[in-house]
């Protein structure tokens, strides 16, 4: 057969064996490569060995509260969904160091150097819905007037392999957000897994490079067909749906007064679960803490949560003092004035808010609620 | 003028949470438990290249303790050092009341939205301010003084919980000899008290406005920007020349931590000055 050139932009056909080769040329051109594996009967992010490591031939039920991981005897290796985590904590982690400070002699502070880790990550298996996260991510910690230097320092050398999503979850609604199932440019290799082969998308020069050496085949008619069926099939069978989502912040945001925030607040229990698992969610806390000698001090990043009684604390007390304004900040934010403050919904439908939240609050059920409520 | 792409003087573009830092040069005591703290950073440059708007604040930083927002309380025309005007109320604040002359502060910005004092030129100024709400409003009252002829009849009303807690007291006199009338009233008199008892917005009553001339400044507990935004609607005056500063909970400054939102605004980048219009759909809604 004659040799298949490829450039970025072209489609080529992987036979499954060849996914080893890929992980090895990642690793040799010097990333830590990442992938979602199996720990405690539940889905993590961690640094991928293998690709035996692969939760191949699992899927995940998923629905309000309710998460499980089942052997499905198949041999596919991308139909599991994400589980509570989300590359999230790659880019923005829980913690990180701010300032380390030591004390001169004028009473001065001298900001000493953090060590970081700066390896060059690889997301192995990154879904539309996450792809698109992190694409929301960037609006929010890399602006025209500064760049979040932890963010930015891990984010721009990362490399992100997206994998479309075949077999949605039952909590997802990425096609009513746009987001999904299949993955929106933004990537350096696209996979779309068949029975037989993986169809490759090249994204990006560095995508390009990571196919080097590993033999493919021309992609046939049948694949793109088989390819385009599944996709297609995909958006049928995701769990949720959020209908009309534009018109969601002004819905939202001239409806603060509306009975279904009390109705909702009798469920939440304000734990945070939703904004822990989101991975748009970006609020952060500082954290100061002073070494007993007087002469160090560090600052620390850690998440924060709009749940959080802390979270809006000033004199005189927190000014959202309740579940109902809690929640209703999450609603009104996410929904609706994410779009003023960065030109697109805080949402990506990845469903993880619904799956995870112990009190079966439903995000797409809440939304039609109060629509409903207000055109009623 | 802070171009709306850049960073403010005491922030790096590359590193936005690193704090410069500052000397207390001078500290005066204000009221009990509130003190004015005059501020020079250790790098002259940085110094002299420092400049800020009327009703821009900056983070305060105690190392190893945390950083407050505290508004700037000093002439934004006045080089060389600026200064903040402090109420012991949480951790940090108490620390920083405890500081002597020498002590040293990290400082980043000046943050945020300023009093648009370009658009009150030829008007009338109502400057209406509750307890430690004043302190933001005072480079307004240095600027209008140093300026006096650019603008009308300029009055503030103010307003604290007693006699005592009355801040920048020895000035008013100074303000009122620069053209500036100034009403005062407490909410609980004691002996030696003649002066008007009552909350700030009652102050209106005796305040004759042109609705059609007039903006009003305004910065204090919420409660109080509630009812001065009430008398100034009853009072005709639009909206847009109501100027409010509020006071929210404040991690970074840069719009990132998500703390001090109001609707689709984030206090520290949007704020802490909005014109009332902004405000409009949020200001009544219970524990937004």
């Amino acid at each position: 057969m004659a040799e298949i050139q490829f450039s970025v932009g072209s489609t080529i056909a992987l036979p499954k064996i060849g996914l080893e080769k890929l992980h090895a040329n990642l690793l040799k051109m010097g990333y830590k490569v990442l992938g979602p594996q199996i720990q405690d009967g539940a889905i993590v992010y961690k640094p991928l060995d293998k690709i035996a490591d692969l939760p191949r031939g699992y899927v995940s039920e998923q629905d309000a509260a309710s998460y499980r991981l089942i052997y499905s005897g198949h041999r596919r290796y991308f139909d599991v969904t994400p589980g509570a985590q989300s590359w999230k904590q790659f880019f923005f982690p829980p913690f990180s160091e701010l300032a380390s400070l030591v004390r001169e002699e004028n009473g001065c502070w001298q900001a000493e150097e953090i060590e970081k880790d700066l390896t060059p990550l690889a997301l192995f298996g990154v879904f539309p819905c996450d792809l698109a996260a992190i694409q929301v991510q960037d609006r929010i910690f890399l602006r025209e007037e500064w760049k979040d230097p932890i963010y930015w320092s891990r984010r721009q050398s990362a490399f992100i392999l997206a994998v479309d999503c075949l077999h949605p979850c039952g909590t997802g609604f990425c096609a009513s957000m746009g987001t999904g199932p299949k993955a929106n440019p933004g990537f350096d290799l696209r996979l779309t897994e068949l029975e037989d082969v993986f169809l490759v998308e090249i994204g990006s020069e560095a995508g390009r490079m990571g196919m080097e050496g590993i033999s493919i085949l021309p992609t046939s008619a049948f694949w793109l067909q088989a390819a385009q069926k599944g996709l297609e099939d995909a958006i049928t069978k995701m769990g949720r749906s959020l209908p009309d989502q534009q018109e969601l912040p002004d819905l939202l945001l001239k409806n603060l007064d509306a009975n279904q925030w009390d109705d909702v607040a009798q469920h939440c229990m304000s734990c945070s679960s939703c904004t822990q698992v989101c991975p748009t969610c970006f609020c952060w806390d500082t954290r100061d803490s002073a070494h007993l000698n007087g002469q160090t001090a560090r600052r620390e990043r850690v998440w924060d949560s709009c749940f959080n009684p802390d979270y809006s604390y000033i004199v005189g007390g927190s000014s959202r003092p309740n579940t109902r304004s809690r929640y209703r900040q999450w609603l009104t934010h996410k929904f609706g004035a994410w779009y003023a403050q960065f030109g697109t919904s805080g949402c990506v439908g990845c469903g993880r808010c619904i799956t995870w939240c112990p009190a079966k609050i439903d995000v797409t059920a809440e939304l039609r609620a109060i629509r409903e409520e207000v055109q009623s | 003028m802070i171009e709306p792409s850049g960073m403010p003087h005491a922030v790096s573009p590359a590193e936005p949470m690193q704090p410069y830092w500052a000397k207390i040069v001078e500290i005066v005591r204000e009221a009990p438990s509130v003190s004015t703290f005059w501020l020079q950073f250790v790098d002259k440059n940085l110094q002299d290249g420092y400049h800020f708007k009327a009703g821009q604040f900056n983070m305060l930083l105690v190392p190893g303790l945390g950083e407050v927002a505290i508004s700037i309380s000093s002439d934004m025309e006045e080089a060389g050092r600026i200064s903040h005007t402090i109420r012991s109320i949480g951790n940090v604040t108490s620390t920083i009341n405890r500081m002597n002359v020498g002590d040293v502060l990290g400082v980043r910005g000046p943050f945020g939205s300023w009093w648009t004092l370009e658009d009150c030129v030829g008007k009338d100024i109502v400057i209406a301010a509750g307890g430690i709400g004043l302190p933001p409003i005072r480079p307004v009252i240095y600027y209008v003084m140093n300026h006096r002829h650019d603008f009308g009849k300029v009055t503030v009303l103010y307003g604290a919980r007693t006699p005592n807690d009355l801040q920048f007291t020895k000035e008013y006199q100074t303000w009122q000899d620069a053209g500036i009338e100034i009403q005062v009233t407490v909410d609980r008199g004691d002996e030696t008290w003649d002066g008007r008892v009552g909350v700030v917005p009652i102050l209106f009553y005796n305040t004759r406005l042109d609705p059609r001339n007039t903006v009003i400044l305004t910065c204090g507990p919420e409660i109080m920007i509630r009812f001065v935004i009430f008398e100034a609607l009853a009072r005709r005056v639009p909206p847009e020349r109501i100027l409010v500063s509020l006071e929210r909970n404040m991690k970074c400054g840069l719009g990132s931590c998500g703390h001090c939102q109001v609707g689709p605004y984030f206090v520290c980048k949007d704020g802490p000055v909005f014109s009332f219009d902004k405000l409009q759909p949020f200001v009544n809604v219970e524990e937004f």
